[in-house]
């Protein structure tokens, strides 16, 4: 028996008898982060195969909604801050070993290289796009002999990004159930799949939304098996992470964890868009917008689920 | 660089919490927040029971996670004294710091900043102990530089059986508990 007392009184905001300290502001942060990542990274790498008009809605249409979800992200991000004034310290300081430190400057390199992305698919999508002044035109002309240079540099941030969203968390020792390697591939995987299913609600053309699903049933297959990987990991590991992953094995987070995340947010979308490239059910988007929701909830429950965790002592 | 600890007598400790009051008044601690706490620990089957009284509070630590993950540089240690400290211009109130902390002793003081104990480092630079040990009634709180072999917290760790809390997790805390 163990039996632990603060007699001198301690229910700190926040900090007691559990951390409560990130709210709804990150997950959706976390989410809008992948989002972004999965668009920019399919955008640029159907690009560079030379598929704009294949995947026009992958392409061209889906980055033009990137500064507007970034943005809103951020600003769910900003939010969560205690101390806005001093929001601009995160760029007065490059620190390798905070993950925080390293996300902050890779959205400020992919939020203008996004931003540029948009303006140049932008004059695709709208015939009629036209730039207010003279050198506007003459920059972007010279921003598009660039196009290639730009969509590899998408890549490679987008990847961060998405890998980031995850290692953010991971990167706390003290949550047991954040600390595994493994968050980093899952949430880069899960913001790939919701941005294959926002591509698919976009797209207007049947062979663009088939193809896109296929791939999001590969990407929901590696999702379930970091996930089990995941739960591996933990039972294998220390006691305090034995007891932490008890929270999704018949603690509270378990009916929210497998039904909302594995059920509606992955195994029904898989089953249905398996059918659906079966020809068995009518094509709808109602996969797509379970993956988005799936997403969304991975990261809620996450984000609250580490807080829940901590070492005992 | 000095490496300031400080060393707990668990034998002499009654829990009166005087150090919990000192520490509040000293550092005009905010209502509802504390950087020090008492945590009665009893372990064991009756009648073979064990009780533990730890007065707690930031640990210190030489691997500290909380300077790791600060994107800003705010939490930073001392150089000087080996002291993790926070420096609220530099802080955003991001919380990554309260979410690596294992031994949850900080929070964010409602102007915004995180905050938590500081040793006392104002009244250190002047010569004089933390005022949760300056104020201890059964003198059970020890404070000094565990680099200096002749300090009393260096003594004290070498001559009596000790334990610091969740050294496992890592962060090489340098708070000590003579049991």
């Amino acid at each position: 028996m163990q039996e632990i007392t603060i007699t001198s009184g301690r229910h700190m905001h926040h900090i007691d008898p559990h951390l409560t300290i990130w709210g709804w502001e990150i997950p959706v942060y976390l989410f809008f982060g992948g989002l972004v990542a999965g668009i920019l990274f399919f955008s640029a790498v159907y690009f560079l195969r030379g598929k704009e008009d294949e995947m026009h809605a992958t392409v061209r249409i889906a980055p033009l909604f990137v500064p507007l979800l970034l943005s809103l992200g951020l600003f769910a991000l900003f939010l969560d801050l205690e101390y806005k004034l001093h929001v601009f310290r995160f760029y007065t300081a490059i620190r390798l070993e905070s993950p925080m430190s390293w996300g902050s400057w890779t959205l400020a390199i992919i939020f203008p290289l996004s931003f540029l992305w948009a303006l140049m698919h932008a004059e695709k999508v709208f015939p009629n796009w036209r730039y207010p002044y003279a050198w506007m035109e003459n920059a972007m002309t010279y921003v598009k002999k660039y196009a290639k240079v730009i969509a590899w540099l998408l890549i490679y941030y987008a990847a961060i990004l998405g890998i980031y969203t995850g290692i953010l968390l991971s990167a706390f020792n003290a949550r047991p159930i954040w600390n595994t390697a493994i968050l980093g591939p899952l949430f880069l995987v899960s913001g790939l799949s919701t941005a294959l299913a926002f591509n698919m609600i976009l797209s207007k053309n049947k062979e663009e939304k088939h193809r896109l699903g296929r791939i999001d049933l590969i990407a929901i297959g590696i999702e379930l098996f970091l996930i089990i990987h995941m739960f591996m990991g933990f039972l294998a590991s220390t006691q305090i992470h034995v007891e932490a992953v008890t929270l999704f094995l018949g603690g509270p987070y378990t009916a929210p964890f497998w039904i909302f995340v594995v059920g509606i947010g992955l195994i029904i979308p898989a089953f249905i868009e398996i059918l659906d490239s079966l020809h068995k059910v009518k094509s709808t988007l109602i996969p797509a917008f379970l993956v988005l929701f799936g997403g969304l909830m991975l990261r809620f429950i996450i984000v609250d689920a580490g807080q829940f965790s901590s070492w005992v002592y | 660089m000095a490496r300031y600890g400080m060393v707990i007598d668990t034998k002499k400790c009654v829990g009166c919490a005087d150090c919990v009051v000192a520490c509040k008044t000293e550092n005009n601690v905010p209502d509802g927040y504390c950087r020090d706490w008492i945590v009665e620990d009893v372990r064991g089957a009756f009648p073979d029971l064990h009780m533990e009284i730890r007065s707690e509070r930031c640990n210190h630590c030489e691997n500290a996670p909380c300077v790791r993950c600060c994107p800003t540089g705010a939490s930073y240690t001392d150089e000087d004294y080996g002291v993790v400290l926070v420096d609220k211009d530099l802080c955003t109130g991001c919380k990554a710091c309260i979410a690596s902390c294992p031994y949850d002793a900080r929070y964010v003081h409602p102007e915004g900043y995180v905050d938590k104990c500081t040793f006392c480092m104002h009244r250190v630079r002047e010569g004089l102990d933390p005022a949760c040990v300056a104020v201890c009634p059964t003198k059970c709180m020890y404070f000094g530089d565990l680099d200096d072999a002749n300090s009393e917290v260096s003594k004290l760790i070498r001559s009596r059986p000790n334990h610091a809390l969740i050294p496992e997790a890592g962060t090489k805390p340098k708070i000590f508990y003579l049991l």
